[in-house]
Order: structure tokens, then C-alpha cells, then sequence
């Protein structure tokens, strides 16, 4: 058989999403951002909405995110992006605004405007991407950091006692009464990809009912700041992050309020 | 004739905010400015004109809200008082790299750390040589009046959208606190969204089928570009020494004597080129409206005129500097000023030119 008789629309079951654009992602091979970014980017699509939706980028690995995704967005400063989002949701309530943040810019310098934009109920949805490390900045410990975990700030392991446990702000961020939804998500394995696209979707529904803020957490890898190659990560997560950071949905909207 | 009140200078920004057509207001209440978000809150402009009041949990959410805002074409505006004004210098810094118009009030109060909250002009420097990290400047009008606290909003308004840069009102617990009569301008309806997208092509307000993405970033990775939009940056303030100083001149005509003061100060000090004058000295006043741009080519003009120049404000010297700057030595510059929240009078200052300018 020829190739050509193959590249038919019936016979499609992958296509890249015309809202990532062609830039080369600087992600490291086996990362996860690249396949949150796909999905986000597949739902709006999806969605229609892409005249509609702002995003905005932090400060940490994704700080390109905007080189990516082709939608209109701003980069913040490191912690601020939901402060942003506030004021365009605010101002542009008709439109679709989230913020991308890793755990250093949500759960650490950014844990005030986190909790607040949460707490206001302001109607927009963080993806929060949670790879228990400092990415960008070369590996170092972030306030998600597994007890033991080896960080280039805590070489020997997370020692609780000397540096604190770490912080689990999704389940503290759900019982806030501003937040409307709020999941805990993967994307290593093709099922999980499926399930968090659909929390995607749900979070970009649920924000047209104006009822409060959506929360996405992506426990996801650093195979580089892990210093393991992209399948030893997968299996780390796994076996480590996730008995810490339980998948599932942790609030969701009841049914009559939807 | 616009409608007369008698209000707070803090009250006058406010309801100057509003309108002007400014679209929103962040802040967080510190002494002594935190009027100005009482009058927003109890004005409710949101069920009028639309726009948007918050309180924000701190100086650093609010002024990003402001950088959200603006990155989305809107027009914030923020305040606050030194220390919170300390706090918002990163998020300033970013909107100047991203180049987003705000207006931002500076109620000043005597300092460093907490200080107190009695009136100063000790963010001199921060205001007009950065504050923030990076090069870049602000658009700074100090304001010496409750009238000034309403006018300079349509100025910064202006000057913000034509530089596409962040204008400071550097004000001063005297002026944000003492009540005056003002004339407050008619107001001007905000702008619809399709006029917001008109005037700010570039504003993230949802990628539309015939453009390509917006987006508003202070970042670029690569040094040579970073060099290029540094020097375009650098370009605009050089444009506003050229076309938007601002100075006011109390009788200099023929003065041998020159103070050079803003703000409070030079309300104080035009009272002593009063007294001064009575006395048979013959003394002027170049009030300092832009901070920066500095008016430095007219005081280096009237350098030729006059014996001396003493640069009144309440710091230890800030100013001072900006003025030795602009004559070059060409002759005495001397400092007086009290800080630290004390005001000083203007007997004292005349005491100051008789001390050091005509010894
Ligand atoms: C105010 C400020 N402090 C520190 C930094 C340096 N910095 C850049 S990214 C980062 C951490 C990012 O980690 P995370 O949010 O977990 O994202 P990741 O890179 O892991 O995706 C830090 C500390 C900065 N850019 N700005
Ligand atoms: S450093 Fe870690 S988070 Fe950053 S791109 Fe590489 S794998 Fe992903």
C-alpha cells in the first residue's frame, strides 16, 4: 500500500492542533508542558473560542508559553499572573482567561495572589503545573518538593525539619469558597492525556457560568531537574508523586449548579 | 466653569479617575492616601462609568492587576505611599519593558522603612531615576495643588497612551491630605471596547481571524534585541525632554536669587519669594512640574542671570542633584530642606538664601 492511499481524513487519528503554532517548543524531550500545552490549546479549538480566550504566561519554564499557543496573551511576573488575569476578566468578562504557572510561581512567591484570586472567586482557570522542582532555574527545591527529594538546594533530600514540608495549595485552594472546580490531573500515559483533557474542557465550561475560579493541578515530570531520562521520570512520578498528589477531582460543581 | 468643590487632594485624584475615563483602580490602602480609595468605593463608578475599583490583597497584586489592565488596552490607574510604592517597583519596571500606560500616585510620606506617614519628598530619586531595575524612566508631575491632584490626571492620561509608558503623580502627604476648592473638568465617557481596539491594536483582547496574537512581554532572551527595544525605550524619553517639560516660573524675570523647589515645597517657597521681595531681596522660584523629563535647560539658562540657586525640598537632597546636573557648576547650588515628615517654613528657607546664597 502506498502511503498516499493512507493520508485520508478517515484515516486520521493525530493532528496537530492549528492553535500551537510552528515554533520548535524549548521544552526538554519527555517534559509535560508540551502536552498541556496541546491539550489547552485542542480544547479551545474545540471550543471555538479562540478569538475569545487570553492567556497568560509565568515566569519558570513555560515563561514562552506565548511563542506557543496562538492566542493573545501577556507574561507576568514571577507569582503575578493570576493579579493579570483578575483585572482581564474583570474588565473583559465576556472572554475566556486563564493563567499557566508552575509550582515555584503559584505555590511559592506567587501563594498570596494565588489564594486570593481563589478566594475572590474571580472566573478565570489556573493551570497549575506541579513537577515538584524549579525548572527553569536549574533544579532547584520548590514548596512542592517530595520529603527526601533531591533538589541542587537540598542535595541530600527534602529535609522537612530544616525546610518545611511541602504544600498541597490545590487541596487548600478547593476549600476556599471562590473556587468552583478543582482536579488533580496527569498527563504521562495516553488515558490520563484523555481525562485531563476533559477536566481541560470542563474548566473552560464551567467559566462560561461565572460561578468562580477553576483550578487544574498537572502533577507532571522534570526529567532534567530529576536527572533521569524521560521514561525513569514517568516512573517516578508514578511511584512518588502521585501516593503524595492523589489524581482525581477534589471539587466539583454539584449537579443542580450546573 | 467646571463644578467647584472643596475637597481632600487624595478625594481630587479619585473622582479625577473617574472622570477622566480612567477604566479601572487597584490599590490597597495605606496612610495618608488611602481617601482615594474610599471615594472610589463610595463613588461605585463600576454601576456608573463601568470602571473597575478593587481592593487587592497588597501593592504587588494591585499594580499587576495594572499591567493586566493595560496589557488588555484598558487605562489603570494605582496608588499608594512609599512604602507600598517600594513594593509596586517590580510590576513598574515590567510595564515600562512591556511599555503599558498607568498612572500611579505617590502620596509621599517620610521614610526610609515605615517611617512615619507625615509628608516628604524623599522618593525623589526612586521616582524619577527608577525605582524599579532596568533602564528605564518614568513620566514624573508633582503636583502642588488639590486642583493639580485632579489636572495632572488628564495629563498623565495623555502622556501615558502617546509614550505608551507609566506616568508617576508625585505627590506629598500635604497635598493628598489639605483641603482646597477645585474645578473639577467635565467628564469623558470611557472608551467602548471597540474604541479600546482601536486605539491599542496591540492589547490582548482576544486574537481576532484578521490579526496576528498580541502579546505583552517584557522579555527577550536574545541581548541584541533586548539592546534594540532598550534603546527604544531610551528614544521615547529622549522625545519627552523635547516635547513635554513642564516648570512654572514665579518671578524670575529679574532675580539674582533662584529657588528651584516642587510640590509642597514650592507652595512653601513662593510664600518666601514673597517675604523675600518685601525685604528688597530679589529672589525667584522655578517650580518643577516634570521631574522627568527635568526642566535642567531652563535652569541652566537661568544660571546666567543669577548669584545662586538653592534647591528647596524636604529630604536631605535629592533634587539638588538633578539641579548641580543641569548648571554644571556654573554657579553655587546649595540644598535646605527638612525630612523626615517635617515641614519646613518659609522663613526658614528665606533664612536658608540669606545663610548659604547670599553669603
Ligand atoms: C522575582 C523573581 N525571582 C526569581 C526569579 C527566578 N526564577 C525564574 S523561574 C523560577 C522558578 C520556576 O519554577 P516553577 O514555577 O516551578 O516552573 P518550572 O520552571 O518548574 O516549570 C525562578 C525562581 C525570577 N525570574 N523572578
Ligand atoms: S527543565 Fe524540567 S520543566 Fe523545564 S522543560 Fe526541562 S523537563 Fe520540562
Amino acid at each position: 500500500m502506498d502511503i498516499k492511499d493512507i493520508i485520508k481524513p478517515e484515516n486520521l487519528v493525530y493532528r496537530r492542533t492549528p492553535l500551537l503554532t510552528d515554533k520548535p517548543l524549548s521544552y526538554c524531550p519527555g517534559c509535560g508542558h508540551g502536552t498541556i500545552h496541546r491539550i489547552i490549546m485542542e480544547v479551545i479549538e474545540e471550543m471555538n473560542i479562540q478569538d475569545k480566550t487570553i492567556g497568560i504566561a509565568p515566569v519558570g519554564c513555560s515563561v514562552l508559553a506565548y511563542e506557543f499557543m496562538d492566542i493573545d496573551m501577556q507574561q507576568a511576573a514571577h507569582g503575578r499572573a493570576t493579579a493579570l488575569a483578575t483585572a482581564i476578566k474583570r474588565l473583559l468578562p465576556d472572554r475566556f482567561v486563564f493563567t499557566y504557572q508552575g509550582d515555584g510561581d503559584l505555590a511559592a512567591i506567587g501563594t498570596a495572589e494565588t489564594i486570593h484570586a481563589c478566594n475572590r472567586g474571580e472566573n478565570f482557570i489556573i493551570f497549575f503545573v506541579n513537577n515538584g522542582i524549579y525548572g527553569m532555574t536549574g533544579g532547584q527545591m520548590a514548596p512542592t518538593t517530595l520529603p527526601g527529594m533531591k533538589a541542587s538546594t537540598c542535595p541530600f533530600g527534602r529535609d522537612t525539619k530544616i525546610m518545611g514540608n511541602p504544600l498541597k495549595i490545590t487541596e487548600l485552594v478547593a476549600q476556599l469558597p471562590g473556587t468552583y472546580y478543582v482536579t488533580r490531573q496527569a498527563v504521562h500515559t495516553p488515558n490520563a492525556v484523555r481525562k485531563a483533557k476533559k477536566a481541560v474542557r470542563n474548566a473552560f465550561e464551567y467559566s462560561k457560568l461565572n460561578k468562580g475560579l477553576c483550578f487544574i493541578e498537572f502533577v507532571s515530570n522534570c526529567n532534567s531537574g530529576w536527572k533521569m531520562n524521560a521514561v525513569q521520570a514517568n516512573k517516578w512520578m508514578e511511584e512518588n508523586m502521585f501516593p503524595f498528589y492523589p489524581l482525581g477531582d477534589i471539587k466539583v460543581p454539584q449537579p443542580e449548579k450546573v | 466653569m467646571g463644578e467647584l468643590r472643596l475637597m481632600k487632594g487624595n478625594e481630587a485624584f479619585a473622582e479625577a479617575c473617574i472622570r477622566a475615563g480612567v477604566d479601572a483602580y487597584f490599590g490597597y490602602p495605606i496612610t495618608p492616601q488611602s481617601e482615594v480609595i474610599e471615594y472610589l468605593m463610595a463613588a461605585k463608578p463600576y454601576e456608573t462609568t463601568g470602571m473597575v475599583v478593587l481592593q487587592a490583597e497588597s501593592e504587588i497584586a494591585s499594580i499587576n492587576m495594572c499591567y493586566g489592565a493595560a496589557g488588555a488596552g484598558f487605562l489603570p490607574a494605582t496608588s499608594s505611599s512609599s512604602p507600598g510604592i517600594s513594593l509596586k517597583m517590580e510590576g513598574i519596571s515590567y510595564m515600562a519593558g512591556a511599555e503599558l500606560p498607568l498612572i500611579i500616585l505617590n502620596v509621599v510620606r517620610g521614610g526610609p522603612g515605615l517611617g512615619d506617614i507625615q509628608p516628604a519628598q524623599s522618593d525623589y530619586f526612586q521616582a524619577t531615576k527608577g525605582g524599579g531595575h532596568g533602564d528605564y524612566r518614568l513620566y514624573v508631575l508633582a503636583p502642588s495643588s488639590v486642583q493639580e491632584m485632579s489636572d495632572f490626571v488628564l495629563i498623565a492620561k495623555e502622556i501615558a497612551f502617546k509614550y505608551r509608558n507609566p506616568v508617576m503623580i508625585l505627590s506629598d502627604g500635604v497635598i493628598g491630605q489639605m483641603m482646597e476648592k477645585v474645578e473639577l473638568f467635565d467628564p469623558i465617557p470611557r472608551r467602548t471596547i471597540e474604541e479600546v481596539e482601536k486605539q491599542c491594536p496591540w492589547a490582548t483582547t482576544g486574537k481576532k481571524p484578521n490579526r496576528q496574537r498580541n502579546i505583552i512581554t517584557s522579555l527577550d532572551l536574545d541581548p541584541y534585541r533586548q539592546e534594540k527595544h532598550v534603546l527604544k525605550l531610551y528614544e521615547k524619553y529622549k522625545r519627552m525632554e523635547q516635547e513635554d517639560v513642564r516648570y512654572e516660573e514665579i518671578q524670575v524675570s529679574d532675580a539674582e536669587y533662584l529657588l528651584v523647589a516642587y510640590g509642597s515645597s514650592a507652595r512653601i517657597c513662593q510664600k518666601t519669594v514673597d517675604l523675600a521681595r518685601v525685604e528688597g531681596i530679589k529672589l525667584g522660584l522655578l517650580r518643577a512640574i516634570t521631574l522627568f523629563p527635568f526642566p535642567g535647560k531652563r535652569i541652566a539658562e537661568l544660571a546666567k542671570q543669577v548669584k545662586g540657586i538653592l534647591a528647596v525640598e524636604m529630604s536631605t537632597g535629592q533634587l539638588v542633584e538633578d539641579v548641580k546636573l543641569s548648571v554644571n557648576c556654573s554657579v553655587p547650588v546649595y540644598h535646605f530642606g527638612r525630612t523626615g515628615g517635617v515641614i519646613h517654613t518659609p522663613t526658614e528657607v528665606l533664612d536658608a538664601v540669606k545663610n548659604l546664597l547670599m553669603k
